[in-house]
């Protein structure tokens, strides 16, 4: 290509750069500079220092972490907590679809449909503010209504082995929803010849919805759990947040809630870094792993 | 189809059965927290667990409306809201159109680089010390900033701009228009139900902006009533929290109002940008 040609597609493009230019500005400034603050994982950083006067200690932080004991409770956390997603929540929607699919009535599956996205519109404050307000042990309206049956309180806010039921289900509650559109979607695009031809030879309504609408979604259903294999880090951090409290800590700390108490509350910065390189690392490791898998499937995949 | 065989019917029903069964669990909670909103605190004390109050009454949320930190929580949420999402649409519609362009030297690095973003990140401690770097803390600048482009909203932004006819562009060169004209007189107004569709993702995601807000606003005077929400409800359900934070004596009712204020904003709006959110959701099948 001659020069003169990226000369003109330079100077016709000019505008274009200038509205470029402010989104550039964030990417750079928001996320490619703090990667290249990740450094201060090698360091012992100290605000008043800086970055430029903090001493190097190379693989320091993390000879710690590998030998620290809360290290390895993070790790089993978060799988455990991934475990949960994948393989509870993961057919919650599926199974929404499914069912909706079969249901004729339209005003019917449209109500459905509305109330059950609405959850996905409310913050994670809200959601677990509604959890404490219905499970609390003292003012919880599950307790008082145990309580007025002469029945026992159950902790279920306080007592650890609660946590992880919870989680789960406050997920299926918030986004079963919204994540069946993309199962609705895959079902709306099959050929009603299909339907047609099982009802011709005699299936019943549920042998049709096992053979001819549940493999329709195979392919769906196969991306996207990949995907979410490859999610395995990410395990909701506002949510395990504000779901965390002293007493469920030991099943309730993942990486980010360990990383935010440990380096903004108590100042551990480099650390803490440490700790955050850690999952980002294995986080994106994970994901191109999941994705080039999900590509090799024949289908698309995020990028 | 009319004729039903008896297991046919039998299936049905369950089908009809769990869907209402479903919905009513995702509803019920919501609901019992707005019913109970309506109650006195003198009923919720004495009867504990009830559907229906014998009293219905506004006083939690006169109570509410008269507190000083819930009005100043709610108008923050309001201007984080409003700002936000402005920065939040501008910036991502410029750089997707920027983007957009298949002749735009450099474009493929620029489109490399977003993607990456979403693959890996500085994580929480560097971004904060960056944020701090840059003396944004107790600066709302801090939250609009730090989220002002969602690469993901970007990437389907970006499809949608390509998938317009380049006749548009030849057309209006020839009639001697520049870049910059086309893209605000012609080609925004034409994607207005991607748009709105954005315009709701950011609004939901600046008003239920809740982290970023409690990492980097430490002064209470400017936090959004998401923070104002947990410290009211979860924080003082945590053990080591006595009731009474702030002098703020609520009972039952004025938390589920607090809970009712901060949800019904979202719910509220969400049906006007339904029609053209189901038009947008075929945009995530165009993809760029």
């Amino acid at each position: 290509m001659p020069t003169s040609d990226i000369r003109g597609r330079l100077r016709r493009g000019l505008p274009l750069y200038a509205l470029i230019l402010p989104g550039a500005l964030f990417f750079l400034l928001f996320r490619y500079l703090p990667m290249g603050g990740i450094l201060i994982a090698f360091q012992d950083f100290e605000p008043f220092d800086g970055f430029m006067n903090s001493s190097w200690v190379g693989f320091d932080h993390f000879v710690r972490l590998f030998g620290d004991a809360d290290f390895w409770m993070l790790f089993r956390n978060t799988l455990v907590l991934s475990a949960l997603n994948l393989f509870i929540f993961f057919p919650a929607p599926i199974i929404l679809a499914l069912l909706l699919n079969e249901a004729r009535i339209r005003m019917f599956r449209r109500a459905v449909q509305t109330i059950t996205y609405m959850p996905h519109f409310l913050s994670w404050v809200v959601v677990v503010g509604i959890s404490v307000l219905l499970f609390s042990t003292q003012e919880g309206a599950i307790n008082q209504l145990l309580a007025s049956n002469g029945w026992g309180r159950i902790e279920l806010l306080t007592d650890s082995s609660y946590f992880r039921p919870l989680y789960v289900l406050m997920n299926i509650w918030k986004e079963s929803g919204w994540s069946a559109i993309i199962f609705l979607a895959a079902l709306a695009s099959i050929d009603p010849t299909l339907y047609e031809a099982a009802v011709m030879d005699g299936a019943s309504r549920w042998k049709t919805m096992l053979h001819v609408s549940l493999p329709a979604l195979r392919n769906v259903i196969i991306i996207l759990f990949i995907l979410r294999l490859g999610q395995t880090m990410e395990t909701g951090f506002e949510q395990v947040l504000l779901m965390q409290n002293s007493l469920n800590l030991d099943v309730s700390d993942v990486f980010d809630t360990y990383v935010y108490r440990n380096g903004v509350l108590t100042g551990e910065y480099s650390y803490t870094t440490a700790v955050g390189l850690f999952k980002s690392v294995i986080g994106l490791v994970l994901i191109v792993a999941a994705n080039g898998w999900a590509k090799r499937k024949g289908e698309e995949g995020v990028y | 189809m009319n004729r039903m065989s008896g297991s046919d019917r039998t299936f049905m029903a369950v089908v009809y059965a769990v869907l209402i069964v479903a919905t009513l669990v995702v509803a019920l909670p919501f609901l019992y927290v707005v019913i109970v909103s309506f109650a006195t605190k003198a009923e919720v004390l004495s009867r504990g667990f009830f559907l229906v109050p014998k009293t219905w009454s506004l006083d939690s949320y006169q109570y509410l409306f008269r507190e000083r930190n819930f009005l100043l929580s709610f108008r923050n949420s309001l201007w984080i809201t409003l700002i936000g999402t402005f920065v939040n649409i501008a910036l991502t519609s410029m750089m997707a159109y920027g983007l957009s362009k298949s002749w735009v030297v450099g474009r493929k690095t620029m489109n490399m680089l977003v993607l990456f973003t979403m693959l890996f990140n500085g994580g929480i401690i560097p971004t904060y010390l960056v944020v701090n770097q840059f003396g944004l803390l107790d600066s709302y600048w801090s939250i609009w900033l730090t989220a002002a482009i969602a690469p993901f909203n970007l990437i389907v932004m970006r499809g949608f701009f390509q998938s317009f006819p380049s006749e548009l562009e030849e057309a209006s060169r020839i009639d001697g228009c520049g870049e910059l004209y086309l893209f605000r007189k012609i080609v925004l107004p034409l994607s207005m139900p991607a748009i709105a569709t954005f315009t709701l993702f950011y609004l939901v995601q600046n008003w239920n902006t809740y982290f970023n807000a409690l990492l980097y606003l430490n002064d209470s005077a400017k936090w959004p009533l998401q923070v104002f929400l947990r410290q009211m409800l979860i924080e003082a359900a945590d053990s080591s929290m006595t009731l009474e934070i702030e002098g703020f004596e609520f009972g039952p009712p004025v938390k589920m109002a607090t809970v009712v204020v901060t949800a019904v904003p979202l719910l509220v709006i969400y049906p006007f940008f339904q029609k053209h959110f189901n038009q947008g959701m075929l945009l995530g099948s165009v993809k760029g």
